[in-house]
C-alpha cells in the first residue's frame, strides 16, 4: 500500500490549475508557429502573431491565457495500491481547485445552479472521472475547459448506415456552423461509440492528445487527417475572419459499440488548448 | 493602418467605419455579459436609470479574471456575443453605438445597426493578456454581486479591435470566410 497525504494531493491540484491555465503547452505555441507557414490571410497571419505574443504575457507574467479559465475538468487514475491519508481523495480535488482558482487570481465560472445562476465564488465544483486500475501512482489531469467553445459541441445519435462518411459529415458540419464563435483555430475531439454519454468523455478525453501525434489505429489515423484537410477547407480561418487555419488538429476516439447505435460527439477546444498532469 | 476612435463614439465616427477596418478605441468603455444585459434590459423596461449613460456607448462583452495586486485588471478578451443577442436592439434603440466581443450575431442584431447606426467590433477572442495591457483603469461600476459579470466602466488605451458588421450591412466574417473557403 502506498500512502499519499490529503494535502499533497490538494496542493498538486492547486499548481496544476494556476500552470495549465498560464502556461500554454509547447504543442500548442508549436502549432500557432506551423499556423503561421500555411496561413495565406494577412488577417490570420496577423492573429496566430498575437496570440504568440499573448502566450509570451501569460507566461512571463504568470497571469491567465484567456479570462475564461473554464470548468476545472480533473481527470483521475488511481491505483489500486494507493490510500490517501488525512481525508478523501474528493475532497482533496475540490480544495485544490478552490485554491488555485482563489490564489492564481483566475476567474471563477461556475453558478450554483443553472437557471438561478449564483457564482459559487471558488469555480467549485470541479468535474471529475475517475479510472481505477491496477499499480501504486496516482496520476491527476486538470483540464480547464472554456465555455464558449463548449457551446459549439453536440453529440448526435447515428446509425450504423451513415457509416465512415455519416460521421465525417457530422464533424465538419459542426465545425462549419460554428463559425467564428468558439475561437478558431480550434482543435476538434471526437468522440464515437460507447453510449450517449461515454461518447462524449471520449470526445472530451480526446483533448488531452499532443497536437501532433498520430492516432495508434491507422483507420482512424486516417480519419483525423482528412477531417483535418476538410475542416481547413472551410475557409473560417484564425478567429473566423477567414483563413485556410480553422483547426489545428482533429482528434478522435472511439469505443465500442452497441449493434442498434453509433453515437458522435464532437468536442470542440478553443485555440487555448489547456492541460496540465502530475503523478504523485 | 488602423483608425484611432474615440469612446463614446459620435454619429460621425460610426458612420466612418467599415467592415474590416482595423481599429484603436481610446476612451471610456462599459463591460457587460449575460447577466448584466438582462438586468439593464430588466431596468429599461420598468423606466429605471442605467448605472452608465448609454448615448454613443460602447459595451465591451468581457468577465475579466481578477487582477493581482498591482494590475488595473486581470486577462480581459472578448465573450461570444450572440449569447447577449436578446438583448442588444433595445439597448441599441435607447443609445449603445459600439460592442465589443467575438463570434456571429443574429439578423434581428445587424437590423438594429443598420437602424439605429451602430457597428459590431470584434477583439481577439484568448488574446486576454495582451488586451489587458490596453485598460488602463477599471472599476467596478454596477452589479457587484455578479463577479465576473459585474458592470465595469474601463478606461482604455489604443484597444485594438477590428469592424465585424458595419451600419451599412457590411459582414467580415462571410467576405472573409467567402474568400478562402475551397470546395
Amino acid at each position: 500500500m502506498k500512502e499519499i497525504q490529503f494535502d499533497a494531493i490538494r496542493d498538486a491540484v492547486a499548481k496544476l490549475c494556476i500552470d495549465a491555465n498560464c502556461l500554454l503547452g509547447d504543442d500548442v505555441v508549436q502549432a500557432f508557429e506551423d499556423g503561421l507557414k500555411i496561413e495565406e490571410s494577412p488577417a490570420g497571419k496577423d492573429i496566430l502573431n498575437q496570440l504568440l505574443e499573448n502566450e509570451q504575457i501569460a507566461r512571463k507574467e504568470m497571469m491567465p491565457i484567456c479570462q475564461d479559465t473554464g470548468w476545472a475538468v480533473v481527470w483521475v487514475k488511481l491505483g489500486s495500491g494507493v490510500r490517501v491519508q488525512g481525508g478523501e481523495l474528493y475532497d482533496a480535488i475540490q480544495q485544490g481547485v478552490a485554491r488555485g482558482y482563489t490564489d492564481g487570481y483566475l476567474r471563477k465560472s461556475i453558478v450554483k445552479d443553472p437557471l438561478r445562476r449564483v457564482n459559487t465564488k471558488d469555480n467549485t465544483p470541479a468535474i471529475i472521472y475517475t479510472d481505477i486500475g491496477p499499480g501504486d501512482g496516482l496520476e491527476i489531469i486538470v483540464q480547464p475547459k472554456g465555455g464558449g467553445s463548449e457551446n459549439m459541441s453536440e453529440v448526435k445519435m447515428l446509425s450504423a448506415a451513415d457509416g465512415a462518411e455519416g460521421i465525417k459529415r457530422f464533424v465538419v458540419d459542426r465545425v462549419a456552423r460554428s463559425k467564428a464563435n468558439p475561437c478558431p483555430p480550434v482543435i476538434v475531439g471526437v468522440g464515437i461509440g460507447g453510449t450517449f454519454e461515454k461518447c462524449a468523455m471520449l470526445a472530451k478525453h480526446s483533448l488531452l492528445r499532443e497536437i501532433g501525434s498520430v492516432h495508434p489505429d491507422p483507420f482512424y489515423a486516417d480519419m483525423e487527417k482528412e477531417l483535418l484537410e476538410r475542416v481547413n477547407k472551410l475557409g473560417i480561418g484564425p478567429q473566423g475572419l477567414g483563413g485556410r487555419v480553422t483547426a489545428l488538429a482533429v482528434f478522435v476516439e472511439a469505443f465500442p459499440c452497441h449493434i442498434a447505435t453509433m453515437p458522435c460527439a464532437v468536442n470542440i477546444n478553443c485555440h487555448a488548448a489547456r492541460h496540465k498532469s502530475v503523478t504523485l | 493602418m488602423a483608425k484611432k476612435i474615440t469612446a463614446p463614439l459620435t454619429p460621425e465616427t460610426v458612420k466612418d467605419l467599415r467592415a474590416g477596418d482595423s481599429v484603436l478605441i481610446s476612451g471610456t468603455i462599459y463591460t457587460g455579459r449575460d447577466l448584466a444585459h438582462k438586468r439593464l434590459t430588466d431596468s429599461l423596461k420598468a423606466g429605471e436609470k442605467l448605472p452608465f449613460d448609454l448615448a454613443g456607448a460602447v459595451i465591451y462583452y468581457v468577465g475579466p479574471s481578477p487582477a493581482k495586486p498591482g494590475q488595473v485588471i486581470g486577462s480581459a478578451g472578448p465573450t461570444t456575443s450572440y449569447r447577449m443577442d436578446a438583448y442588444s436592439p433595445l439597448l441599441m434603440e435607447k443609445g449603445l453605438r459600439g460592442m465589443i466581443g467575438k463570434g456571429n450575431r443574429t439578423p434581428v442584431v445587424l437590423d438594429a445597426m443598420k437602424k439605429y447606426g451602430a457597428v459590431y467590433f470584434a477583439a481577439v477572442g484568448g488574446a486576454a493578456a495582451l488586451i489587458a495591457k490596453t485598460i488602463k483603469k477599471a472599476k467596478v461600476i454596477a452589479y457587484d454581486d455578479l463577479g465576473p459579470e459585474a458592470v465595469r466602466e474601463l478606461e482604455v488605451e489604443d484597444f485594438p479591435a477590428i469592424v465585424i458588421n458595419d451600419m451599412y450591412g457590411g459582414d467580415l466574417y462571410e467576405q472573409g470566410v467567402a474568400q478562402y473557403k475551397k470546395d
